[in-house]
Parts: structure tokens; C-alpha cells; sequence
């Protein structure tokens, strides 16, 4: 049944994802039946909730790090889910009329229904690294909702600060449940809640402490991170009066109620939450004086509000929780009410601006009246429920218990806040519905639909309800979600409008009276309509982000800018220094006391020298590319007869066919690129790079050599032992290719296949010039092309047979796809492309798919038989001609390797080839 | 032997690294050819040198590391040669789109200017 609760928003989100076509109503309706009946749901569980169950289901995730799908649902999840799903409905039908027709309905709504999912996930969790997923859920869906008008800058760049802030708060949030997961051993709720004492005890607590606040107080914008709330009013006024009111910011404070038996009752914690709680509660108060935009002020007063509730779970009494639950209840009702008033404003008059609006109750009977009740719930007014909490908040700073210097300054901060409280509110009240205006409107402001009023008149109804009849009312809701928080610490109380004559109502007036003068103390001091206060917060905000930038610009010029030339003498000065530590650490043994190396024949030393020159005689002639090219093929050549000399015959083989494909490829390149190298005239540079080129070469030297006399103790016994009685194979080689490694190769081919792929992708429309044309048709070579044709059939035998014995003597897909590849590229280079093209009437681009297929379905056949993918079985046949025949299924596997290897390499090689005739061809078309 | 193997593959690598400071694109792919050349030999050799043992199995000779030279880096090798193919393709493919279209075969995909002049303009431009 919770997962059903939780499913809800999703499934409706995803719903009208794909329902993007309805009606804007349908798509309105689909929106509000994900909280509907949530809250049926949420219904059907209250009877069990308010008895004191706690409803769970479990189900595993990635239960080896301990994540598991554990969703509970007890008192405070209860009254949470209510107001997600309760505010979510009102927040959803006042969105429809508020939505213009250019805004994207289903995007809107989706996105909405998006973060309710990620809300109802992080106060339903009851594995703390679920609700970790959750709340980065939320961050990430409030960005969209907050950048939702993407063509405003304001609106991005208030999106992106909030995703910053909130998702560094997130990460910091992930290390501290990593923490308490590593103390408690389990990141379960229930454990980590009962395990609170050792916690406590612990050493990391600081730790944790620190980095779940610094979750909670980036979250509900605790002083000094608050900044990114106002700027996230550049959000449509539906999202603000549910992200900033009921949901998001209240995450933080959420986190703070449901971790309070774990993290709660040391002095840290009281002085560091109080404190910060109480400084966030004025500095917001302060700065809600003196804006001028209608959701600005509302802003910053939620910030001071979110304040009071961050203090009061500070206080860590029992009856300071209870104020601190009441509280989120409270504001959550009225900021909701009052946000969506301002969104009516601003709709019907085309500015939030304070100084514009005025006297607008003769235009707006009904809203002005709703917002009205709503600013004096605000204030904390008698009769409505904002006073009950605050009632309860003053005699909580009254209660003076040992930590009696403190105490008396949150009562200070208690009562200014109580006179700033009502100022700010008066502000809203006076400055918008009475006095004089509206001046230079765009529009002549009227009443708004009817169905734009209906949510902010339930919510003023609750307020007014609440604080008229506080025990029939909220008294139970507020006490399920009181056990839920405190367990069996709960205190025991009643809630009354009124007390009697006594100390917090004595405040409260004075409060009330404070406000008032100060009030109209300000407006008669000076023109509050000129008063700018800037905040410093955003500020630096800014300023450090464009810092963060700058130092990254000047690094990316200084190493990568100027051309890939400079960033790779980088890149290889670095590799050079780092290899260089082992060779110059202080017990660096690498070269010291080694055993003698083996002698050496003299062919051996032959192939040496040969390789040597060669390779250094490329380096020299690299200015006269066709020599480098013809020079660095006798380099390739010696490599192939070292594999041949050390024991690789497979490897021989493989090197020297693509030698050849290689060196071909490269001439048909230089028929495009300039014959010659310009030659820099800087020495300096040239002996540079000699000096940087000879460290790194003694050093890759020095590093063989230390492997190379050094006995070994490879794994690869193994695979010698198993090749024959599990792969069915003697060239171990091949069967490490096919078979022990099979996957690995599998991505090979794939990346084999992608590169030819990406070599036609370039080709295809490029328009090359030859760098030089020899004039006259090409010369015809009639003896070789016959050479060719009587080679060709020879050449294919010879691929198939390489094929075929692959799995027991040296060959294979690999080598045989690149054996059938050269003499196709000599039937290219002598019977022209079209020649060959029409004769062999094959499509290399299917070829390469149609050999991924088939390696796929060699792989997959072993699941027929119930093995794991790219297992090996085998045959042996008996064939007539041709005779004993074993046959390994991986032979399967290894075609699919051929049939890539071939079509990809001829594919690279016709490409390249033939670039000159379909242009031409194509300017004969055009 | 092992002396001879280590200095060869110490001289492709200066030379594969010297090719890849320079300036135009086809001495930088020969130099990718040499280091790619250098890199497959050092991981065979990793392997360690031995003569005459090719790891495919024979009758009557126990399948051991003592009678067969090490599988597992030249399987490795084996690979890495043909892909070190594909991806001489793509540099090769890339150098020839450089040239043609930003006519010049630099690796900045300019000439160099002057000292002080902007980078990344098209010389065309």
C-alpha cells in the first residue's frame, strides 16, 4: 500500500509525459488524481496511525550496501505525506488557471508531480540511504520547477543557484548518513532511531553532525546559506507557494524532526542549531522589511520562519518539538495561502512590485480579504494559527533551564521577532490593500476565477479552524506526529487558545504593539519605498562562482588553449615525470640486482639492428613522407619476426597482415595530404623534444628491461591447463580470444566495427582534393591484375583454412579476416573498385552487422542450454573430404570475428580509396 | 636477449614520442605507428622472452607454463594490434577532413601565426 502511496506521482508523471497531446484540462485532472488519491490512500492508513502503528514494507535494493527499499509510515510521515499530497491538490488546481497558454502544461505538471514523488519518497523512507536518493530527487525536480520559464535569465540563474546549494548539501547530507551508517551498522530508520546513544557517543558524531546539518540548513535556507530562496522566486508562483511553503524547505527542517532521537540532546547540537536558528530567524524577519516584491517579502519571512521551527528543534525539549511540528503544520498553511495570493496579484495586475500595487481590496474583495487572514496568521494574531505556535515558541524561550545566558537572548530573539513579524506583515497587509494606488497598472485588475480562490480560501479556512478550535481540529493529527518523532518520549499536552494571563501572552501583545509602531515608525522616519537592502550572500555567491570560472579559463589557456600541439607536450612532459618517480625514489630497487639475461643468437641481433635503424631512420626522413612510410614498414616487418622468434606465432601473423593493410592505408592518405613535412625552423624546440623523447625512451627501456629478467608468476597456468578439456581447444591463444576473455573481444570487434563505421561517416561527403593528379587513365598492369585473379581464389582457400584450424594452431578470426582483406585491397588497387565491387557484390556496412550478429548469437547459444554467455561446447565431425573435423561452438563466435574483421578493414580501405570517384561521380550528377 | 629487446623498445619510443611533438599530422600518426609498435612489445614481453615454446598445445607435453610460453599478453597483444589498425584509420581519416577542409596539415588545424596572434581562427576566414 506505501508503495502504491509513493508510486502515485510517478506513475501520473510518467503518464502525462506520454499524454503530452491532451487538453490542457484532462492533463489538469490527470495531474490532481496522483494527491487525490494519495490522500484516499494516506486515509485508509490514518485509523492505524493514530492508534501509534508504524506501517512498514521492505523490499531489497542493493541490500549488500545496505539499501534497501524500506518504506514506513508512522505519525510525522503521516502528517508530512498529508501536506505534500494535501497542498500538492490545491497547488495542482491552482496552477491550472494560473498557467498561461504559451506555458507547457504537461511539462509543468510533469515536473510537478515529479518532485510531489521525491517528497512523499524522503518522508516515507525508512532507510536513510534511500531517503538520501530521494532528497537528491528533490533538488534535482526543484531545479526544473524553478528554471521552468527556461527563456528568463533570473529563472536560470535562480535555478542553478538552488541546484548548487542544495546539491552540495545533498552530497554533504550522503557522507554524514554514510557516517552514522558505519557507527550504527545499518542504515535502517528504526535501528539507526533506537541507536541514538551511540551515536552520541561515538567519535564521528561531530563529524555527522556537521555534514547532516549542512543537508538541513542548505535545504531550509538556514543562515548563511539562505540566499538561494529569494533568488528562487523567479519560479512560477504555483511552485513557490508549494516548494517554499509545504515541501522543499521543509525537507531540512523534516530531516532535523526525524533524526531528533538519533542526533539530539547534546550541548553541540543545542548551541549550534539554536544558534543558527535563531540568527536565520531575525536576519530573515529583518530583510522581509524591506522588499518591495510581494514574493520576495514572503520569501524572506519563510526564511525567518524556517528559523523559528530550526530553533526550536535546537531547544531540544519535549515541548519545543512539539511547537517546532506545529509550527511546520502551521506555516505550511498559511505561507501556501498567502503565495498563492501574491501569484493572483501579480496575475491580475502584472506586477508583484509593492510600490505599484495599493488600495487593491476595492478590486480584489476576496482575495484581499483571504490574504488578509492569511498575513494576520503570519503575525501570529489570536484566533488564527500562527499565534498558538508562537504562544507555544515564547514560553519555550521563557523556560529558562541551565543554560540560562543563552536562554535570555533567545527570548531578545523571540521578541524582536515577534515585532518584526508583525511589521513585515503589516507591510504586506498595508502597502498592497490599503492606502493609495494602484499606480501605472498595465491592466485594470478584477477578480480572478473562482477556482483560483478556491485553494487559498481552504487553506485561510484552516487557519482560522486551527486556531478557533485548536483541541477538534489539529490536536490529534499534531500528536500522532509528535509520537512519531519523539517515540516514547512524547510529551503529554493540550492545545487552548486560551491560557490565561501570563508571561508568552504579555509577549505577544507587547509584540503586537512593537510591530505596529515600528511599523509606522519606519514609514514615518524615511521612504521605505526607496530602501534597498543588498544582500551580501548572493553577492558572494556570484562572485565566487565567476572567480571558479575565471580559474578555470586560465588554466584551460595556460595548458590545453593554443592547439592540441600544447596539450600533449604536456600531457607527455607529465607521463614522462610521473614514470620517472620509480627510478628515482630512494628504494627504488628497479634496476639493481638483477639476474643475468638470457644470450642472444645472432639472427636475433640482426632483427635488432635492423629494427633500431629503421625505426630511428623514420624519425629522420619523416620530412619525405613516402620514404618515413616505406621505412617504417621495415620497423613493422622486424616486430612481426620478434613475435615469430619469442614463441608468438599467432601474433606474427596478425602483425604482419596488418602491416600491409596499414601501410596501404596510409599511402592512399598521402594521396591527400602534402608529400612533404614543413620543417620548423626552431632548434630549440627540436632539442627539446629529443631531450624529452630520450628520457622517455630509457625510461620505457630501463622499465622492460627490469620486467624482462625479473622470473615471472603469471595467472595464465591456468588457462594453459583448461584450454583442452573446458574450451576444446590447443591454440590457447585463441581460445583466450574466444573463448576464457570471449567478452572482452566481443567489445573489441564492436569498437573495431565503430571505427570503420566512424572512417565511412567521415569520408562519405567529404569533399578532398587529390594533392596531385598524374594526367592520362591509370596505367593498366595486365599481367598482375591476372597474377591477382589466379591468386585471389588461392588467397581465399588459405583464409578459410587459417579460419578453420584457428582453435588449434595458429590462425583465427582475426588473422583469417585480415588474410582475405589483403588480397581483396590488391584486387582493389589493380581492378579498380568498381571492378571488384561488382564481382564480389558485397556491402561491408551489413557485413560488419551481420558479423556482430553472429558473435552475439555464438555467445548467446550457450544460454539455450542453460550457461552463462559465450560458454563453450564442442563437436567432432567426421566429414567426408575433408575429414576429422573437431569443431568447438566457438567457432560460432569466431566467424562473427571474421566477418567483422574483414568487412571492417575493407570498408576502411574502400573508403579510403575510392573518395576521388564519388566525388567526381557526384559533380557529373550535380 | 632481454637487453636487446628492452633497447628496441626503448628506440621506439623516443622516436613514436619525438614524432609526436611535431607539428604536422602525418608525422604525429607515424609516431602513434612507432609508439603503438613499442606499447605491443612491451606488453608481450611481459610475457618474458622465451624461444621456441609457441603456447598451442603438442601431445604428450604437459600443459604448463614450462613447456609453453605465456597466452594471456599475447592474446592481449593480439588484439591491441588490430584495433591499433582502427585507430590509425580514424587519426588518418581525420588528418585527411583536417587538411581538406581547414587547408592545412597542422595539428592545431591552423599555421601557426605570428607571436600574439589569436588562436582557432580559420586561416580562410
Amino acid at each position: 500500500m506505501l508503495t502504491l502511496l509513493l508510486a502515485l506521482p510517478f506513475a501520473a508523471a510518467l503518464i502525462i509525459a506520454l499524454a503530452r497531446g491532451a487538453p490542457r484540462r484532462t492533463i489538469a485532472w490527470l495531474a490532481a488524481a496522483a494527491p487525490l488519491l494519495g490522500l484516499a490512500v494516506l486515509a485508509w492508513a490514518t485509523p492505524a496511525v493514530m492508534a501509534g502503528q508504524v506501517l512498514s514494507s521492505s523490499a531489497p535494493w542493493i541490500p549488500q550496501a545496505g539499501l534497501l527499499l524500506t518504506l514506513r509510515l508512522d505519525g510525522l510521515a503521516w502528517m508530512f505525506a498529508g501536506l505534500v499530497l494535501g497542498i500538492g491538490a490545491l497547488v495542482v488546481m491552482y496552477a491550472r488557471y494560473y498557467l498561461s497558454e504559451k506555458d507547457s502544461s504537461p511539462r509543468f505538471f510533469g515536473y510537478l508531480l515529479l518532485f510531489m514523488g521525491a517528497m512523499l519518497g524522503v518522508v516515507l523512507a525508512g532507510n536513510l540511504l534511500l531517503m538520501v536518493v530521494f532528497w537528491e530527487l528533490t533538488s534535482i525536480s526543484s531545479f526544473l520547477l524553478i528554471g521552468f520559464w527556461t527563456h528568463r535569465q533570473d529563472a536560470r540563474q535562480g535555478a542553478r543557484m538552488a541546484l548548487t546549494i542544495t546539491g552540495l548539501g545533498g552530497l554533504a547530507l550522503l557522507g554524514g548518513v554514510l557516517l552514522i551508517g558505519r557507527v550504527v551498522g545499518s542504515y535502517e530508520l528504526d535501528v539507526v532511531l533506537a541507536s541514538g546513544d551511540a551515536i552520541r557517543a561515538s567519535a564521528e558524531y561531530p563529524a555527522i553532525l556537521a555534514l547532516v546539518l549542512a543537508g538541513v540548513f542548505t535545504k531550509s535556507a538556514q543562515f548563511p546559506l539562505h540566499f538561494w530562496l529569494p533568488q528562487a522566486m523567479a519560479a512560477p508562483t504555483p511552485v513557490s507557494a508549494y516548494l517554499h511553503s509545504a515541501t522543499m524547505v521543509k525537507a531540512g527542517v523534516f530531516l532535523l524532526a526525524r533524526l531528533h532521537p538519533a542526533l539530539a540532546g547534546t550541548d553541540l547540537y543545542f548551541y549550534v542549531v539554536a544558534s543558527v536558528g535563531a540568527i536565520t530567524l531575525l536576519v530573515g524577519a529583518w530583510y522581509a522589511i524591506f522588499q518591495h516584491d510581494l514574493k520576495g517579502l514572503l520569501a524572506y519571512s519563510t526564511i525567518s520562519h524556517l528559523g523559528l521551527i530550526t530553533l526550536l528543534f535546537g531547544l531540544s525539549t519535549p515541548m519545543a518539538v512539539v511547537a517546532g511540528v506545529f509550527h511546520i503544520l502551521n506555516h505550511a498553511t498559511f505561507k501556501a495561502s498567502l503565495f498563492m495570493s501574491a501569484g493572483i496579484i501579480d496575475h491580475e495586475c502584472g506586477t508583484r512590485d509593492m510600490r505599484r500595487l495599493g488600495n487593491l481590496r476595492r478590486y480584489l474583495p476576496w482575495t484581499s480579504a483571504l490574504a488578509i487572514v492569511a498575513s494576520l496568521a503570519m503575525a501570529g494574531i489570536p484566533l488564527l494559527n500562527g499565534f498558538l505556535s508562537k504562544e507555544m515558541f515564547f514560553a519555550e524561550a521563557l523556560d529558562a533551564g541551565e543554560r540560562n545566558g543563552f536562554r535570555h537572548a533567545i527570548t531578545v530573539a523571540a521578541l524582536l521577532y515577534g515585532v518584526f513579524g508583525v511589521a513585515y506583515s503589516l507591510r504586506f497587509v498595508h502597502d498592497t490593500f490599503f492606502g493609495q494606488g494602484p499606480r501605472a497598472l498595465p491592466v485594470e485588475p478584477h477578480e480572478p476565477p473562482v477556482w483560483m480562490r478556491v485553494p487559498v480560501a481552504v487553506l485561510v479556512f484552516a487557519c482560522l479552524a486551527v486556531g478557533i478550535l485548536p483541541a477538534l481540529t489539529v490536536e490529534p493529527i499534531l500528536r500522532a506526529a509528535v509520537v512519531g518523532t519523539l517515540g516514547p518520549n512524547a510529551p503529554d499536552f493540550s492545545l487552548a487558545v486560551w491560557h490565561g494571563w501570563n508571561l508568552p501572552l504579555a509577549m505577544s501583545i507587547a509584540g503586537v504593539l512593537g510591530g505596529l509602531a515600528f511599523y509606522f515608525l519606519l514609514r514615518r522616519l524615511f521612504t521605505l519605498h526607496d530602501a534597498m537592502l543588498r544582500t551580501w550572500g548572493r553577492h558572494l555567491f556570484q562572485v565566487n562562482l565567476e572567480a571558479l570560472f575565471n580559474a578555470a579559463g586560465r588554466f584551460t589557456e595556460r595548458v590545453a588553449a593554443g592547439g592540441i600541439r600544447r596539450s600533449l607536450f604536456w600531457m607527455i612532459v607529465l607521463v614522462v615525470l610521473v614514470g620517472a618517480v620509480p627510478f628515482l625514489g630512494k628504494d627504488a630497487e628497479l634496476l639493481t640486482g638483477l639476474p643475468d639475461p638470457q644470450p642472444m643468437p645472432l639472427l636475433g641481433w640482426i632483427l635488432w639492428a635492423i629494427l633500431v635503424i629503421s625505426a630511428i631512420a623514420t624519425v629522420v626522413w619523416h620530412g619525405k613522407r613516402l620514404t618515413a612510410l616505406i621505412v617504417i614498414g621495415a620497423t613493422g616487418l622486424m616486430v612481426s619476426v620478434t613475435f615469430a622468434l619469442l614463441s608468438a606465432p599467432d601474433l606474427a601473423l596478425t602483425q604482419l597482415m596488418v602491416e600491409m593493410v596499414t601501410i596501404a592505408l596510409m599511402m592512399m592518405a598521402l594521396n591527400y595530404l602534402p608529400k612533404q613535412s614543413k620543417q620548423a625552423r626552431t632548434p630549440f624546440r627540436r632539442w627539446r623534444d629529443v631531450a624529452i623523447s630520450t628520457v622517455a625512451g630509457l625510461g620505457c627501456a630501463g622499465l622492460a628491461y627490469a620486467m624482462l629478467v625479473r622470473p615471472a608468476s603469471p595467472v595464465s597456468g591456468e588457462m594453459l591447463a583448461r584450454a583442452l578439456p573446458e574450451a576444446y581447444g590447443a591454440n590457447v591463444v585463441n581460445v583466450i580470444l574466444v573463448d576464457f576473455r570471449g567478452f572482452d573481444t566481443f567489445g573489441e570487434i564492436t569498437v573495431f566495427a565503430v571505427a570503420a563505421l566512424v572512417v565511412h561517416a567521415m569520408l562519405r561527403f567529404a569533399r578532398l582534393k587529390p594533392d596531385e593528379v598524374i594526367p592520362g587513365p591509370p596505367a593498366s598492369l595486365p599481367i598482375p591484375a591476372d597474377l591477382t585473379q589466379l591468386l585471389f581464389p588461392l588467397a581465399l582457400t588459405v583464409s578459410i583454412y587459417l579460419f578453420l584450424r584457428g582453435h588449434n594452431a595458429p590462425g583465427g578470426g582475426f588473422i583469417a579476416g585480415l588474410a582475405i582483406a589483403v588480397p581483396v585491397l590488391i584486387k582493389y588497387v589493380l581492378q579498380g573498385a568498381r571492378a571488384v565491387e561488382a564481382t564480389l557484390g558485397f556491402d561491408y556496412i551489413r557485413g560488419i552487422a551481420l558479423g556482430l550478429v553472429i558473435a552475439a548469437i555464438g555467445g548467446l547459444g550457450s544460454l539455450a542450454f542453460g550457461l552463462p554467455f559465450l560458454t563453450s561446447g564442442h563437436v567432432d565431425l567426421d566429414l567426408p573430404l575433408i575429414g576429422h573435423l573437431p569443431l568447438a561452438s566457438a567457432l560460432v563466435f569466431d566467424t562473427g570475428v571474421y566477418v567483422v574483421v574483414f568487412a571492417g578493414a575493407l570498408l576502411i580501405l574502400s573508403t579510403m580509396g575510392t573518395v576521388k570517384r564519388r566525388r567526381l561521380e557526384a559533380e557529373g550528377k550535380a | 636477449m632481454e637487453f636487446a629487446i628492452a633497447s628496441g623498445v626503448g628506440v621506439l619510443v623516443a622516436g613514436g614520442v619525438y614524432l609526436l611533438l611535431r607539428a604536422r599530422t602525418f608525422d604525429v600518426i607515424l609516431g602513434l605507428t612507432l609508439l603503438s609498435y613499442a606499447t605491443n612489445l612491451l606488453i608481450f614481453s611481459s610475457g618474458r622472452a622465451v624461444v621456441g615454446k609457441p603456447p598451442v598445445l603438442r601431445e604428450g607435453l604437459q600443459p604448463t607454463l614450462a613447456h609453453y610460453a605465456d597466452p594471456l599478453p599475447q592474446a592481449l597483444v593480439l588484439t591491441a594490434i588490430v584495433i591499433a589498425f582502427a585507430m590509425t584509420a580514424v587519426t588518418v581519416v581525420v588528418a585527411m577532413r583536417n587538411h581538406a577542409d581547414l587547408h592545412s596539415d597542422h595539428v592545431d588545424g591552423h599555421e601557426p601565426g605570428p607571436p600574439g596572434a589569436t588562436h582557432g581562427g580559420d586561416p580562410q576566414a
